[in-house]
């Protein structure tokens, strides 16, 4: 359970946060554009020293989502054994917020997976490519509208018949 | 013109010879991608033991097979090395399809799953059963064995025609035998 000195210190730092919290897990919601100040505030006062993960949502045509991608942060402080989720919310043709490698180098493949499958852009990340699918794919399959069965990709390699092999 | 020859001496054509050397020593190269591998493990473990068929030299290099088994599902982004181990393989080589995924994808009708190997390679035998039982495995390099005695040739003529279509060979379906 985390202490509230840490959310009520947050909250003074930064008037913009919106708390929630669900059978005892707490959220911190930010405007994106605050995202990475309230990370740093985290690692750099209350001792958040490990990024467990960094994942998304996509929103689409859900009409109380304040934006269309929401972005999860999952924090730990190994010391006190707390736990804290800080979301965002993007959206636009380019979804962009900014990276979380320089406070913490295990964002750097977790960022490439949310690029990867998302398609949201992470400002200022040291080498934003594809994560798990192949360099060539063009489409972002974890988002809402892109069809369950893809756009044909899994059937775009040659054939190799047996006296060419 | 009677030829007398001695009792151990047997006459026979030489492309049977060859194929009869190859279908007893059968050398796999396991692809096992998924959970079908676990039962293709099992096939080469001691209770099934597939060195009663002469096949359980398990190579993991193409160089050194001659038998691909594909035991799991194909995501688009193996097809390329599956392909490329194929190709590096020498001749004569077979391949198996293990299961339903490598056979049809499965129940992973989805964006990143190939919908069946032999859309993009060769495959001599399919496996049905999701997954297969060992017997189930067994039986197709038993069949496997067949298919090389019956149209193998010294000089690969067989695999050399272009327009060949390997067609899917019905399996028999063995039932497994309770209390065993
Ligand atoms: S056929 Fe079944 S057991 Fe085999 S890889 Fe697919 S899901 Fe797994």
């Amino acid at each position: 359970m985390i202490e509230t000195p840490v959310i009520d210190g947050m909250k003074a730092l930064f008037p913009g946060l919106a708390v929630s919290e669900f059978r005892g897990q707490v959220r911190l919601v930010a405007p994106p554009d605050q995202v990475h100040d309230v990370l740093e505030s985290l690692k750099e006062r209350f001792g958040f020293d490990f990024l467990a993960d960094v994942t998304c949502v996509d929103y689409l045509d859900r009409p109380d989502a304040p934006d269309r991608f929401g972005l999860v942060y999952v924090l730990a402080n190994t010391k006190a054994n707390w736990r804290l989720v800080v979301r965002t919310h993007v959206g636009g043709a380019e979804p962009t917020v900014p990276s979380a490698v320089d406070l913490w180098e295990g964002a750097n493949w977790l960022e490439r997976e949310v690029w990867d499958l998302f398609g949201v852009r992470f400002e200022g990340h040291p080498d934003l490519r594809r994560l798990v699918l192949p360099d060539a794919f063009e489409s972002h399959p974890l988002r809402k509208d892109y069809p369950l069965r893809g756009r044909g990709e899994r059937h775009n390699h040659p054939f190799i018949p047996r006296s060419q092999s | 013109m009677a030829v007398s020859l001695p009792d151990n001496v047997l006459v026979t054509k030489l492309d049977e010879l060859a194929s009869w050397c190859r279908k007893n020593s059968l050398w796999p190269m396991p692809f096992a991608t998924a959970c079908c591998g676990i039962e293709l493990m099992a096939t080469g473990a001691s209770r099934h033991d597939l060195a009663r068929f002469g096949a359980e030299v398990f190579r993991f290099s193409p160089r050194q097979s001659d038998l691909l088994i594909v035991a799991g599902r194909v995501a688009t982004k193996m097809m390329p090395v599956l392909q490329r181990i194929w190709m590096q393989m020498l001749e004569p080589k077979w391949c198996i399809s293990m299961g339903a995924c490598a056979s049809t994808g499965g129940v992973f009708d989805t964006y990143c799953v190939i919908q069946g190997i032999d859309r993009f390679m060769p495959v001599d035998m399919y496996v049905p059963g999701c997954p297969p039982r060992p017997e189930q495995l067994i039986q197709s390099i038993i069949d496997l064995q067949e298919k090389i005695q019956r149209e193998g040739t010294l000089s690969g003529r067989e695999i050399d025609q272009p327009e060949r279509q390997v067609l899917p060979r019905a399996l028999r379906i063995t039932k497994p035998e309770r209390g065993t």
